[in-house]
């Protein structure tokens, strides 16, 4: 009796399940878990179709599959699609490095189409072509680089929480389109179109419509891929990322890593901006972004912030929504349904991270049990 | 004077929904989670709770159940509250167990939470086979909005939202839970070397503020819209919510005149004579408020308004 405590401590003391720390998985490993767990998920999203649409399975993928990849204009756009969204994770990544948690993609997208649209608005026929083009582009960068910089020297400046504040500056991009909308379009029909944006669209190489962003952001890419990896400036964001202590320790200027890292991040996401209105739509509305600066996050993470892995995380999420959405125009479903799946896979590949970082270790019958 | 009361009462009732989306979010973040996912469990408790009410309609029409007003008024309440239990446990789980990204997994939440809200609104509406984009529970919304004798339009759950924030104020400064609450926030080693069981704390205070930001969706559907579903009518609200968690510097009490102030902010535009042009700006003013105290916050540095030290960092015990 007296020493039933006790025993019932000694029991407490050992869970059933222990986490540790795992250290150096092989890479083939943790490639196999992720893949492993996309795969497990996309079965998970085949079963959901199935009980929503009653298709079989495999017609189902095949659908997926044609949604995307079905003839050379889907081919086209799904990567016109997948570039656009490359290029708002490639833009989020250096911040996501320094471990500056930049949920205003969307906002900094924004801010530069409108930059652009503006310009292509006020300045259109007043400057030749490619001036104009110059001028758009230089408008966009900048003003994409400002939505990054306030966040960031406010963070630099006072440690203000720059996931809150980003996430705030997307709202007012928002209704800084929305106000644009409603001065410059008489109609109502909410958008500024073509008609209105008449002058400095980007050429269309050799009558692709999309070729030339996909070359931009794949070169854009790559270029970070090796800013990232191999200059002094990737160094310095990643040491400030991994302690800040360390950072100021060695003389790097922590406050000046963290607001020209950001202006670049603002700027790369207002170049998505410039490009999906002058290069792709030649309209504006607050849509326009398609809350890629959220999905780039994603993406982005999923990817363990290499620009190159990238290339396949934004194809996959890519592929998902595109496929998704021709199964819910071929059997007449929601087309939120997507979201859903989207959703499904993200949260797959964001748990399965966890079997390559820690070890479970189970409780080892022991002889009390046996008892 | 009548114009000034009425737009006062609107702005509460437009203020409610964000109320319990504040309320619910801080909970959460006084344990050091930040749920970005909530905007997401806004939309999955809203849409369970029309899903609830909404066989239970069915079955009133055929006459398996007689329409009785408890039963209109608890089924979708609790099937809101599972609904977005649920959600929350997604994100619980994938941040607590398994110490996932607290960003990404909201984000994740979140659109998740959106589009099966929209998914199942839009096959509901389907199911009815009628041609109006939207969804009407009428019967059941004037359940909730005369469930109390007093406040003629205004239903009981603007009352509940009140007083769940008044609640959570008292738990989190004046009881041992709550102290034990800012302490897993503010530094969870510290809390566990004390015996707080972190987990549990985490757990909780997630899953509660979840479902009591489920309610902020129910109650934007049964009361304010009169029982009507339409899709993405939610709208941008459960950004707002987290915007007013800020601006109440992490204090349910402060959230309730906030939130009252964010909901007169989002319909000023149509009370004052402004020319449709000028919308947008009144409707950005929330946000620009919203930066303009988190700037303040951080510059001002008073230790008791800053958030919780940890907030959006998992915590693994090993790691020291």
């Amino acid at each position: 009796m007296a020493n039933e405590p006790a025993v019932r401590h000694a029991k407490e003391r050992e869970p059933l399940v222990t986490i540790s720390r795992r250290k150096n998985m092989p890479f083939w490993t943790r490639m196999c878990i992720r893949v492993g767990a996309g795969l497990v998920a996309l079965i998970l999203c085949g079963v959901i179709t199935i009980l929503v649409t009653g298709d079989n399975p495999f017609s189902i993928y095949y659908t997926m599959f044609l949604g995307a990849f079905g003839t050379a204009d889907d081919i086209w756009f799904t990567f016109q699609n997948v570039v656009m969204l490359l290029g708002v994770a490639v833009a989020l990544t250096p911040a996501f490095r320094m471990k500056f948690w930049n949920t205003g993609g969307e906002g900094q997208v924004l801010i530069g189409a409108l930059a652009t649209a503006m310009c292509m608005l006020s300045l259109g026929g007043k400057l030749s072509e490619g001036s104009l083009i110059a001028v758009t582009l230089v408008a966009s960068l900048l003003s994409g680089a400002l939505w990054g910089f306030i966040p960031a020297l406010f963070k630099a400046q006072f440690k203000t929480n720059e996931t809150l504040f980003t996430l705030m500056m997307n709202y007012v991009a928002i209704y800084l389109i929305k106000f644009f909308i409603e001065l410059t379009d008489q109609s109502g029909s909410h958008t500024v179109g073509p008609s209105l944006l008449s002058h400095g669209w980007l050429p269309s190489l050799f009558g692709k419509p999309y070729l030339l962003n996909i070359l931009v952001i794949g070169v854009l890419t790559v270029f970070m891929y090796v800013y990232l990896n191999y200059s002094k400036h990737g160094y310095e964001i990643s040491v400030v990322g991994e302690s800040e202590n360390t950072a100021r320790y060695i003389g790097i200027n922590v406050k000046k890593v963290i607001i020209r890292t950001m202006i670049l991040s603002g700027a790369i996401c207002g170049l998505v901006g410039f490009l999906l209105v002058a290069g792709t739509s030649h309209s504006i509305d607050e849509n326009i972004a398609e809350g890629r600066g959220f999905t780039a996050i994603m993406v982005s993470w999923l990817a363990k912030f290499d620009p190159l892995v990238m290339v396949v995380t934004s194809l996959l999420i890519v592929f998902m929504q595109r496929g998704a959405d021709k199964i819910s125009t071929n059997f007449d479903i929601n087309s939120s349904f997507a979201d859903i799946l989207t959703g499904i896979i993200i949260f797959f590949i964001i748990g399965c991270e966890f079997f390559i970082n820690y070890e479970l270790h189970f409780r080892k019958k022991s002889a009390k049990e046996v008892q | 004077m009548g114009q000034i009361l009425n737009f006062l009462i609107r702005a509460v009732l437009q203020g409610t929904p964000l109320l319990y989306g504040a309320t619910g979010e801080i909970i959460t973040e006084k344990a050091g989670n930040l749920n970005l996912g909530i905007p997401g469990i806004m939309y999955v408790g809203a849409i369970s709770g029309v899903m609830g009410g909404f066989f239970y309609n069915e079955a009133v029409k055929e006459s398996v159940l007689s329409f009785s007003p408890v039963l209109a008024l608890l089924i979708p309440f609790l099937s809101c509250l599972a609904g977005s239990l649920l959600a929350s446990l997604i994100y619980s789980f994938l941040t607590i167990t398994l110490r996932a990204n607290q960003n990404v997994t909201g984000l994740a939440l979140t659109t998740f939470g959106v589009g099966f809200g929209n998914f199942f609104g839009g096959s509901l509406i389907k199911l009815t086979g009628s041609a109006t984009p939207y969804l009407s529970l009428a019967k059941i919304s004037k359940v909730y909005q005369s469930f109390l004798p007093f406040g003629s339009k205004n239903g009981f759950m603007v009352y509940l939202a009140v007083i769940l924030a008044v609640v959570a104020a008292y738990m989190i400064r004046r009881t041992r839970l709550g102290l034990q609450l800012r302490a897993v926030g503010e530094s969870p080693a510290t809390a566990d070397a004390a015996g707080i069981n972190v987990t549990r704390y985490k757990y909780a205070a997630t899953c509660i503020g979840g479902m009591i930001a489920g309610l902020g969706g129910l109650y934007f559907i049964m009361d304010y819209s009169n029982g009507i579903w339409q899709d993405g009518g939610f709208g941008d609200r459960g950004w707002l919510a987290i915007a007013i968690v800020i601006f109440a510097i992490w204090r349910p009490e402060l959230a309730i005149p906030g939130s009252y102030l964010f909901g007169g902010l989002y319909i000023l535009y149509n009370r004052l004579n402004v020319s449709m042009q000028y919308q947008p700006l009144f409707q950005l003013l929330p946000y620009a408020v919203t930066i303009l105290v988190l700037i303040i916050v951080s510059v001002r540095k008073k230790r008791e308004n800053q958030p919780p030290a940890s907030l959006g960092l998992s915590y693994f015990r090993e790691d020291r």
